[in-house]
């Protein structure tokens, strides 16, 4: 048999395969397709793997494989938009896992003089899956809920995150060299706790960071496995997996305006004393302008002929999508030009508005990233903020040394006219007091925007 | 594949990939995502080979089966669910 079919040209021709869907994912029109054609490759490398390690005649193989596509199947079929980030987080601790117990089901049987390479990114993989596993299911809880959001913090973390990652590189080497089954299950404990703990001191808004950074780490551990044991195609696609969630870790830190490291290592949160003083420039503007009452509503957005939408994760929280779907409908019934102004981090993770939006029918080509929009606040007539805070806190470009201060805003404050439906004039998740509220032109409706927006709505429409 | 061979391939993927994978526009970054869950289900292919192998680690490989087919058919059909979202709609206006 000629073994360069199967060890060069299927795992080329299946990469050029995944690549190729990914092409197809630029456009919603044919990103259908190009998952499919993902799907489809991955069928064949799959049953490409049945025949050639001649696992077909197994039935335990057959098993977990139904076993594995059901529980697959369950997780997926009749999740929620909101609830995406846990899903996409439980499954890139599978991923995690499955790439570390690969590694652990054959260093029994590992021959102890094979090549170093061989070694030291088998250990590599078990040491990053294992993290991505504790990591993942940590994230996935918090942001179900069953684990506090907010970022766990003690004295002396820092130094213990620091030792212990020391440590860990310490033992990569000594596992590596020994190849001793102790130091091997040092490092998993190791892993797993180091992953716990980095996800533990992590909150709410920076999950977008943390989601995309643990589904880059699940797509290195598989990587890593597939060069470990020999599987180029698992090396080749675990390496695209890496990639992605790189680039959107990037994106998501820049919209923050943040660093990978501060995000993970908990820095630049608020402390204590620039809160205050936020605080206070907010209590001295109170007192010079009075707001824009909430009786003008009706008469704003019967004058507008430009509204922006501007969504936050309050909306989801909220569950208001809808209520803001009806909202554009009805404005849209009475000829005005109605769009959607998406903020980069607005969701708990990349693209998750687009997605919550898309669900309740809200059309694609409505939606404008922050980047292409910006420019057309000056040129609006009135914007509906519902469950956005610190992507539209002008102190982000005034004030100085605040968590938010350099990060891009939606410039929500050049508009004619902006309301605000938000829960309440508390803080967003960076603790930094929004100065908009001061705003002479800034309309607030304090409470559930689920009832809120449809108010507006109603007014509006009789008022039509 | 030879040590040499196969970097240079992982290498080929990661420069051909970030150039595809840098121009999906952020309203298909959490379809993009989820698919990625999918595709790092691609430890399957290591876990089955593991698998072929008499050893008493096979218990470890099952497992590892079940949690990367899980990622493969999760990622998948969660992610046609919404890119079918994405794409009904925009039919949809367009018809209108």
């Amino acid at each position: 048999m000629m073994a360069w079919i199967p060890d060069f040209l299927l795992p080329a021709l299946l990469t050029l395969g995944f690549l190729l869907g990914l092409r197809w994912m630029r456009s919603p029109r044919t990103a259908v397709r190009g998952n499919r054609l993902g799907a489809l490759c991955m069928a064949l490398a799959v049953t490409q793997a049945f025949w050639r390690y001649g696992v077909f005649a197994l039935p335990g193989a057959w098993t977990a494989l139904g076993l594995g596509a059901a529980l697959g199947w369950l997780l997926a079929h009749r999740v929620k938009s909101i609830r995406m980030p846990q899903l996409v987080a439980l499954l890139n601790g599978f991923g995690g896992a499955a790439s570390a117990l690969v590694i652990a089901a054959r260093i029994p049987a590992r021959d102890p003089g094979a090549a170093g390479l061989a070694w030291l990114t088998a250990v590599a993989a078990l040491t990053v899956g294992s993290l991505t596993f504790s990591g993942s299911l940590i994230a996935a809880l918090k942001l179900q809920g069953y684990l506090a959001s907010r970022p766990l913090r003690f004295a002396g973390q820092n130094q213990l995150l620091l030792s212990l990652g020391a440590l860990g590189l310490i033992l990569l080497l000594v596992a590596t060299v020994t190849q001793q089954t102790g130091a091997l299950l040092a490092i998993i404990a190791l892993a797993l706790i180091y992953g716990l703990l980095m996800a533990l001191r992590v909150g709410g808004a920076d999950m977008p960071v943390v989601i995309s950074f643990l589904n880059s780490l699940s797509g290195i551990a598989a990587a890593l496995s597939g060069i470990a044991l020999g599987s180029p195609l698992a090396a080749g696609v675990g390496t695209l997996v890496g990639v992605a969630g790189m680039i959107l870790t990037r994106l998501m830190c820049r919209a923050m305006n943040r660093n990978l490291a501060a995000v993970l290592s908990g820095f630049a949160m608020p402390e204590s004393e620039t809160e205050d003083e936020a605080g206070d420039e907010a209590g001295a503007v109170t007192g010079e302008s009075a707001p824009a009452d909430a009786s003008q509503i009706p008469d704003l957005l019967q004058d507008a002929r430009r509204v922006l939408i501007v969504p936050g994760y309050g909306m989801a929280l909220a569950q208001a999508q809808q209520a803001v779907k009806d909202l554009m409908d009805a404005l849209e019934a009475a000829g005005k030009e109605v769009k959607v102004a998406v903020h980069p981090v607005a969701g708990r993770m990349p693209g998750h508005m687009h997605v919550l939006l898309a669900e309740v029918g809200v059309g694609v080509e409505k939606l404008y990233d922050m980047a292409k929009i910006n420019h057309e606040f000056a040129e609006t007539d009135v914007v509906v903020a519902v469950g956005a805070c610190d992507v539209m806190n002008p102190a982000a470009t005034t004030a100085k040394g605040t968590p938010i201060s350099g990060m891009p805003i939606l410039r929500v404050a050049e508009a004619r006219a902006v309301i605000v439906c938000n829960l309440d004039e508390k803080p967003g998740y960076s603790g930094v007091a929004n100065t908009l509220y001061q705003e002479p032109h800034v309309i607030t409706c304090w409470g559930d925007a689920a009832q809120t927006v449809p108010e507006i709505t109603r007014r509006f429409t009789q008022r039509v | 594949m030879p040590a040499a061979v196969l970097l240079v391939f992982v290498l080929a993927c990661a420069v051909l990939g970030y150039r595809v994978i840098a121009a999906v526009p952020p309203l298909l970054h959490t379809p993009l995502m989820s698919g990625m869950n999918a595709l790092s289900g691609i430890t399957l292919l290591v876990a089955l080979s593991a698998l072929s192998h008499e050893e008493p680690g096979s218990l470890l490989a099952l497992a590892a089966v079940v949690l990367a087919t899980g990622n493969v058919v999760g990622g998948f059909w969660v992610t046609e669910r919404m890119l079918r979202m994405f794409h009904q709609r925009g039919k949809q206006e367009a018809e209108e």
